[in-house]
């Protein structure tokens, strides 16, 4: 079997298409590569779509926790701390157990204990909580001159958050917020180690490097591919952020998001 | 009283389900944890430190070294580093009492699928006992945690050490000192508040993964709450139950949140002491190392 035969066989495996049966013996180099390359599918795709969700919810629990309602501003206060203060990887064993047993009773949200959406619900909620701590101190850090300005110009109510409150927010918390995209891509790789059951042997990337951990007894092969797959990504990541951080900044004199971006990379 | 079980009911049933064996197994597993943070705190800050010293070197080599273990260790996911430490340090401390103790031995180690190393040089010997097995898991762990953490906390010190003012070491060095005075009597004591904000928070990241241990083979507290949660039938157990495993992970979760919150507050205490009447940015330096973390 050549290695683009394998490559054929395995690039698609972690979502069900392709051999049903993965390599037991005579494990190749190549099998090893293809394989947990598949399994990074899924971290990529936990990733994405709990960042692009959880974006949103934490801007709402940000300005939720500035609101001058003492009862909005406590439930965001709490929403927060459990999430920060607890441990991912309790909050997936919670989580799926939780679904498991609303399953017993509600035979429709069943779909919840599948961990494409039930371990995506908890890392939205889980980046959603630290984003939104990022944000809110970003948003406590806007400059009070910005502010003053912007109601002397006549900017009210939406069209002041739109315009001045939300781009320095997002300005200024773009750097921490970065991290927090790298952390959560290296958070995703906890899913399929916790409760949740990788079914017919779909799993991440992790999952299929250890796998061939077990199988081979040799570690010095699957873990450092794994790296090399992951500092990729986090490259990758750093590209798109850095890209968005210049548009952020694009109005003022020096160019700080690209001089940030390198400093992380070294981090 | 709890002999017969089926005849209790309400709060004397719980209070007796509460005192099992397994269940008095289950508290002790919080000691583990405990003592996992005891052992890794101390022994990650000295490797820390270590390693901020090597990255700060003036001898390239040594510097890369250093810089390459804080951008390896931080890149990759720690589970990944996690699961790989626990069979590579096996393997190397296998390796190594092979070569020593059956140096005759002239076939590979690694045949087809499988490591292989002469019975004298197992790890723990097979025929020692259970307790032995479960005591060389628990060292592994936290020789893994400590590589681990020792990692971040090079990166806080690194960080930290860079943020001493320039002038203070120039005015040392303007007295006379050495370079190397110059770095234990001004630079390594002043070093710490700039510091603390980073290791603070790094002591939570530290504490919200010593749940991983469970991945480490470690029976500790994720390990109990799978086992007594899980339903039970009245043929193995004469406290049969449903599945409760819902209700020990949310037992864990309060745990984990009160511990945290506890550790906030006296930290925050301690920083607000140690930085009393001292002008700093501190403000600054807390917010940039408080907001990235970690997910464990």
């Amino acid at each position: 079997m050549s290695c683009w035969d394998t490559v054929q066989a395995y690039a698609l495996r972690s979502l069900g298409i392709g051999e049903k049966l993965l390599p037991t013996a005579d494990i190749t180099l190549c099998q090893q590569v293809t394989l947990i390359g598949s399994g990074l599918i899924w971290n990529i795709y936990f990733g994405i779509l709990a960042l692009a969700a959880g974006f949103f919810l934490a801007t709402g629990v940000a300005l939720a926790r500035t609101s001058r309602n003492p009862l909005i501003r406590k439930l965001a206060d709490w929403f927060v701390f459990v999430f920060r203060g607890s441990p991912l990887f309790i909050q997936f064993f919670f989580g799926y157990f939780l679904f498991l047993s609303l399953k017993g009773q509600f035979p429709t949200l069943g779909i919840l204990t599948n961990a494409w959406l039930g371990a995506l619900v908890v890392l939205f909620l889980n980046t959603a909580a630290y984003s939104a701590e990022i944000f809110y101190g970003a948003l406590r850090a806007i400059p009070r001159g910005d502010l003053e300005a912007a109601d002397a110009y006549g900017f009210t109510g939406f069209s002041k958050f739109r315009r001045i409150t939300w781009p320095t927010m997002l300005r200024l918390a773009w750097p921490a917020y970065t991290n927090e995209a790298l952390f959560l891509f290296q958070a995703t790789t906890l899913v399929f180690f916790s409760a949740f059951p990788a079914l017919q042997q779909k799993g991440d990337a992790l999952y299929y490097a250890n796998y061939f951990a077990d199988k081979t007894f040799n570690p010095f092969v699957p873990y450092p591919i794994l790296a090399g797959y992951y500092i990729g990504l986090t490259l990758v990541v750093i590209g798109l952020f850095s890209l968005a951080s210049r548009r952020l900044n694009r109005h003022l004199p020096s160019v700080p998001g690209r001089r940030k971006a390198k400093f992380q990379l070294v981090r | 009283m709890c002999s017969d079980p089926s005849s209790l009911h309400g709060l004397s049933w719980f209070l007796c389900y509460l005192t099992t064996g397994k269940h008095l197994n289950f508290y002790a597993s919080f000691g583990t944890v405990l003592l996992l943070l005891a052992v890794t705190a101390p022994v990650a800050l000295a490797l820390g430190f270590g390693g901020a010293m090597l990255a700060r070197s003036r001898i390239a080599p040594l510097a890369w070294i250093g810089k390459a273990y804080i951008a390896v260790v931080r890149g990759v996911p720690d589970i990944a580093f996690f699961l790989f430490f626990v069979i590579a340090l096996d393997q190397a401390f296998e390796y190594l009492r092979h070569r020593i103790k059956c140096p005759d031995w002239n076939q590979p180690v690694y045949q087809g699928n499988d490591f292989i190393v002469c019975d004298a040089a197992k790890l723990p010997l097979s025929t020692s006992p259970q307790w032995m097995h479960e005591v060389y898991g628990f060292f592994l762990a936290v020789i893994t945690f400590s590589i681990v953490f020792g990692a971040f906390a090079a990166n806080v010190i690194f960080g930290a050490m860079r943020a001493v003012p320039r002038a203070q070491i120039e005015t040392a060095e303007a007295y006379g000192m050495t370079h190397r005075q110059a770095f234990w009597r001004v630079l390594v004591p002043q070093m710490w508040v700039y510091a603390l904000p980073g290791l603070s928070n790094l002591w939570m990241v530290l504490i919200k993964a010593t749940p991983l241990l469970f991945l480490l083979g470690v029976e500790d507290i994720v390990y109990w709450a799978r086992d007594l949660g899980g339903s039970k039938t009245p043929q193995f157990t004469s406290f049969p139950h449903g599945d409760w495993r819902m209700w020990y992970f949310l037992f864990l979760l309060v745990f984990y949140l009160a511990f945290t919150r506890v550790s906030e507050i006296v930290l925050d205490r301690l920083m607000r002491r140690l930085t009393h009447g001292q002008a700093m940015s501190g403000n600054a330096a807390l917010r940039d190392s408080s907001t990235a973390e970690v997910r464990t």
